[in-house]
């Protein structure tokens, strides 16, 4: 009874709602037909100014740059709440977390299944890196390759059953990964102010457009970023895996 | 056809909103919101587009060539971003109400709260 009131009730919202919007998206420029200031300014003047030929990166990581900062810590803090959420959930349900690791992963997998997982991981990070490493030449660049890299493990995990290596998880390698990452955006934001500019200036040597380096900071920042959103990504996904694994939590 | 894409972000924002008030799984919740931003790209991306625009990047065309606009598409990128973010988080906080509560009925739980 609530709920068919509650429709009702989002029905005449999503009425008046629709009506706003046709009335919104009629006063905008036809499709096709946009003509921004801003847009056009920086396709013209990006190559030169800043020597990257990829302006949507340009833009992401050196004239919009402080809001990328911002983003990136969107992304930290989200995952930071993720793990303290599922690590507290894991903990209540069992004594020793660690231990049950040696429940082995791998049984009822086949083989040559986790056999192709494991030899996939090189070449995705192969390519993640490349993705990474060439964002203010071609389309790319931290984010998009952060979740390449970050594939590689879900890779490894979806192929070999579910938990991360051993490795990668005593040592703290993707918590590390991040926030290395996330500090170092802002250490390489804090230098421009050393050297004489403003926070988060693109202070470095710019190199010649359409060579690997080139675009002095955008680069740089391109694969901090990188390492960010490997980390982060790679580190929910293995916590819902781990979380997947564990007796007694979830269903 | 040019108001089409401009049909189908305000389509996708409205079919989300329903689907997130009907919703009766915590998950399903969570992909309805998924939809609901996804309006926002396409509606950015097409804010964007220019008829016989090349793509923002300058290899292999000169500077000057018309190009469609980078910053909806920079935009766009952190929209995908807040997107992922945001689902992951509110799917670990659905687990949680899944422990607490002992379901995932957005229905079920406000009437366990009282």
């Amino acid at each position: 009874m609530r709920r068919r009131a509650r429709t009702a009730l989002f029905l005449v919202a999503a009425v008046v709602l629709a009506a706003v919007l046709v009335d919104g998206l009629a006063g905008l420029p036809a499709f096709g037909h946009f003509h921004g200031v801003d847009g056009r300014t920086l396709d013209h003047v990006t190559v030169r100014q800043r020597h990257a030929t990829d302006v949507v990166t340009a833009v992401n990581f050196d004239y919009r740059g402080l809001d990328t900062m911002g983003e990136e810590f969107i992304l930290f803090a989200s995952s930071v709440g993720l793990v303290v959420l599922l690590r507290e959930q894991r903990a209540d349900r069992q004594q020793c977390p660690d231990d049950a690791g040696g429940a082995s992963g791998d049984d009822g997998r086949d083989p040559l299944l986790a056999l192709v997982g494991r030899w996939s991981v090189a070449p995705i990070i192969v390519l993640g890196v490349y993705v990474v490493t060439h964002g203010q030449l071609t389309p790319g660049g931290g984010f998009q390759g952060g979740v390449v890299l970050a594939s590689a493990l879900i890779t490894l995990l979806i192929t070999t059953g579910g938990r991360t290596p051993r490795t990668i998880r005593r040592h703290g390698a993707l918590e590390a990964l991040e926030g290395i990452g996330a500090g170092g955006y802002v250490v390489i934001g804090v230098a421009g102010i050393f050297a004489g500019l403003q926070f988060l200036s693109n202070f470095l040597p710019l190199g010649t457009a359409g060579a690997l380096f080139s675009s002095g900071t955008v680069i740089s920042l391109s694969t901090v970023v990188g390492l960010e959103v490997a980390g982060a990504i790679a580190l929910i996904v293995a916590e819902f895996a781990e979380h997947g694994q564990t007796p007694g939590v979830g269903s | 056809m040019s108001f089409l894409p401009f049909a189908v972000a305000a389509w996708l924002l409205l079919v989300g909103l329903y689907g997130v008030v009907t919703s009766r799984h915590l998950v399903h919740l969570v992909l309805c919101l998924g939809v609901v931003q996804a309006s926002t790209y396409v509606l950015l991306i097409s804010i964007g587009y220019l008829h016989g625009g090349r793509a923002p990047i300058f290899v292999g065309i000169t500077v000057g060539t018309p190009a469609v606009d980078p910053v909806v598409q920079a935009l766009t990128l952190t929209d995908v971003v807040v997107e992922a973010t945001v689902s992951a988080l509110l799917l670990a906080i659905a687990l949680q109400a899944e422990r607490r509560f002992g379901t995932v009925d957005p229905d079920a739980i406000r009437e366990l709260r009282g």
